[in-house]
């Protein structure tokens, strides 16, 4: 098992004409992934990398039997196309697209919530790397080397610190369950509890490991979830411990974000609810190789 | 992206937004001109410079006749004004806005900002206004009204009505406080705003409710949306190194310290710093080139910030996923080959082609400390930067004593 992608997850590209689309469709194919159809419209009838291409998504997932989309979507055409995701049977859709506005993705999250819970897509992104299960399947954007498969489960925010953290598990021996880059724009399609949620579900995850940063309230939340339900040791790493303060602009904004959103109280909230703290940005990979060893010597 | 307050005052009168006579003044002459065309025995002269606060930097100066404004506004231009929003380096005013003024019964606080937790605009009103809204929490946090806006509908005339009588707004008033409340929401919905704050908004003794003060923020992702809204930029307001940074796409924040970093992703930019700060060292600046940057941007990188004068090292950090190695390389090669630094580079590559990167590098045979890992790489730098930091003393003593 994994979360989210496995071995049989079938795999739609929309924007798979364009040069961002093109590349992590070569990509994913040579991973291993089962790319099976892609969407530009007015582009139906074309091939990307043998990939056969078709004008909506509807056409696609009808075409393919798809039930994940990965969107390489410019800015100005995102929100449109993620929509269109939702409403066309796709059941996870990864947004790598960096700069949409925000007012788009409000528009988006409200029209999400137009299904039952059981119907709705789930969306990871947007800005986000994507989710890989080592072994089975990308749907993203990661460099797949870097990940070797094994009992961890991963999730960061950011999508670059999130490879650090992967190639410093490889580097100290471990592997991992699943991968996730939740994305560091103002409104994400899912949280780090969302994901906390799948992998504590998940038998093939062992530990998980956190890679949260500065801002927001989404690290509060993980870990008000870690103390109340968590059955897997988590280890967490917080970044920006020295990240300069954020000059004070919005000020109405202020007013909603201004506490517990450093570094440091983060880090003393996972400290709290029982987290292996990881020391520096540099330790990761022992850090969380010490935790499975402790976890393989008590069972 | 910041507008100046004429700017957010002009913005908010085409949404019927009312805020007292004024105009806009380049020089002291021009400002006691304007005086006059207001008219009246009272005006405010303002400093037109991106940063709260201006109050407490002697920004806002009140006059009684003309003589006054002109040199109220005399004693501004050129002025650095240092606030706790503006950075140790302050603002240069070079715009000042003349006002006149209003009979005050009651100031009020007005926000609107996106609350990304509850993924909605939210609405921030106080009857305690004039002071800073994180004041306002700590002080009197009882008096603050906060309002969802529903996305799919927009904002409810019955919700503005529900702030302006809860902010004791007098009865035959409640009607344009209503309309000021929605044109702010309509002006920060239309215009892609991430951020509108009235403070004070005035209820003004028998003439109306006006916005004393305005300040709009708006989303950098919605500008190629928002031309208009683009043009209104002030580069005079932005720290140099953040305006040549980001007119070549790249995304630049000034330190203290003396390493420049060059690194993809926010994330990894902030780890970066805090692997450098264990290492011993500190940083000058970091510049997020983002992803899929080619040669050229990364070439232009590596330009910008070793025009730093205070930079003694300088650490390029990339971890590839979309961006690819070879082209990081291939960007170094260029900026080195055009001009050779001064100071020591140390590269810590990692991800996609980075073989291919690996390779280019060695064969450009250009002085490069290389680096395996994060760790390595901090402390490789540090190390560089202090060195770099002696010989500058050195040479320092050896042009202080000729003989």
């Amino acid at each position: 098992m994994s979360i989210l992608i496995g071995l049989d997850t079938r795999i739609i590209i929309q924007g798979i004409t364009g040069r961002i689309g093109a590349f992590h469709c070569q990509q994913m194919l040579d991973y291993g992934s089962r790319v099976v159809a892609g969407v530009t419209p007015g582009r139906s009838g074309d091939q990307v990398h043998g990939v056969p291409v078709f004008n909506t998504v509807a056409e696609a997932v009808e075409a393919s039997g798809a039930s994940v989309s990965l969107l390489a979507v410019p800015p100005p055409f995102a929100a449109d196309a993620i929509m269109e995701a939702a409403e066309c049977g796709i059941r996870l859709a990864v947004s790598i697209t960096d700069g949409i506005p925000a007012q788009d993705m409000i528009k988006v999250k409200r029209y999400m919530r137009r299904y039952r819970e059981d119907q709705c897509m789930r969306l990871l992104g947007p800005n986000g790397a994507g989710v890989i299960s080592p072994g089975k399947a990308l749907v993203g954007i990661m460099p797949g080397t870097i990940f070797t498969a094994g009992n961890v489960g991963l999730v960061a925010r950011s999508g670059t610190l999130g490879y650090e953290a992967a190639a410093q598990i490889q580097a100290a021996g471990k592997g991992i369950s699943s991968s996730v880059g939740i994305g560091s724009d103002l409104i994400t399609g899912s949280t780090l509890l969302d994901i906390l949620k799948l992998f504590n579900a998940d038998d093939d995850t062992h530990a998980v490991t956190l890679i949260g940063e500065i801002g927001g309230s989404q690290e509060a939340e993980a870990a008000q979830y870690i103390q109340e339900h968590m059955q897997k040791p988590v280890v967490a790493y917080v970044a920006g411990i020295v990240a300069p303060k954020r000059r004070a602009m919005g000020h109405a904004g202020a007013i909603i974000s201004a506490y517990g959103e450093s570094a440091s109280e983060k880090i003393a909230l996972f400290r709290e609810v029982g987290a292996t703290i990881v020391p520096g940005p540099a330790q990761i990979g022992e850090t969380v190789a010490q935790v499975l060893d402790t976890l393989a010597h008590q069972t | 992206m910041d507008i100046h307050e004429y700017q957010a005052k002009e913005i908010l009168n085409e949404f019927g937004i009312k805020t007292p006579r004024g105009g806009l003044a380049y020089s002291p002459e021009q400002a006691a001109y304007r005086a006059r065309e207001i008219g009246g025995e009272e005006w405010i002269v303002k400093a037109q410079v991106h940063t709260g606060g201006r109050h407490n930097a002697d920004g806002i100066i009140r006059c009684r006749s003309e003589s006054e404004v002109h040199d109220a506004a005399e004693n501004l231009f050129g002025k650095r004004i240092i606030t706790a929003q503006s950075g140790p380096n302050g603002k240069v005013v070079y715009r000042v806005y003349v006002e006149g003024s209003v009979a005050i019964s009651k100031e009020l606080y007005l926000g609107f900002a996106l609350d990304r937790k509850m993924e909605r605009v939210v609405v921030v009103a106080s009857e305690a206004g004039g002071i800073e809204i994180e004041d306002i929490a700590i002080n009197q946090p009882d008096s603050i009204i906060r309002t969802l806006v529903e996305p799919a509908v927009g904002m409810q005339a019955f919700q503005a009505r529900q702030i302006a009588f809860k902010l004791g707004i007098p009865a035959p008033l409640v009607n344009e406080a209503v309309e000021t409340i929605l044109g702010c929401y309509k002006a920060f919905e239309q215009l892609d705003a991430t951020m509108v704050e009235i403070n004070p908004l005035v209820v003004a003794t028998d003439t109306g409710i006006y916005a004393l003060d305005a300040k709009m923020t708006f989303d950098d992702n919605a500008l190629f949306r928002r031309p208009e809204i683009a043009e209104l930029r002030d580069k005079s307001q932005e720290h140099p190194m953040e305006s040549m940074a980001a007119d070549r796409g790249l995304d630049y924040v000034g330190l203290e310290g003396d390493i420049a970093c060059v690194v993809n992703g926010g994330g990894l930019a902030m780890a970066t710093l805090d692997c450098i700060e264990i290492a011993g060292g500190s940083a000058a600046s970091f510049l997020d080139i983002g992803g899929g940057a080619s040669p050229e941007k990364v070439a232009k990188a590596i330009r910008l910030v070793t025009q730093d004068e205070r930079v003694n090292a300088v650490l390029v950090n990339v971890f590839a996923g979309v961006n690819r190695c070879d082209w990081i390389a291939q960007g170094i090669i260029q900026a080195l080959e055009k001009t050779p630094l001064d100071v020591p580079l140390v590269i810590r590559l990692a991800g996609t082609r980075l073989d291919e990167g690996r390779k280019l590098l060695a064969k450009s045979g250009l002085p490069i400390v290389r680096a395996n890992s994060l760790d390595e790489a901090a402390q490789r730098v540090v190390v560089a930067a202090s060195a770099q930091l002696k010989r500058r003393n050195q040479a320092k003593i050896l042009v202080a004593e000729p003989d």
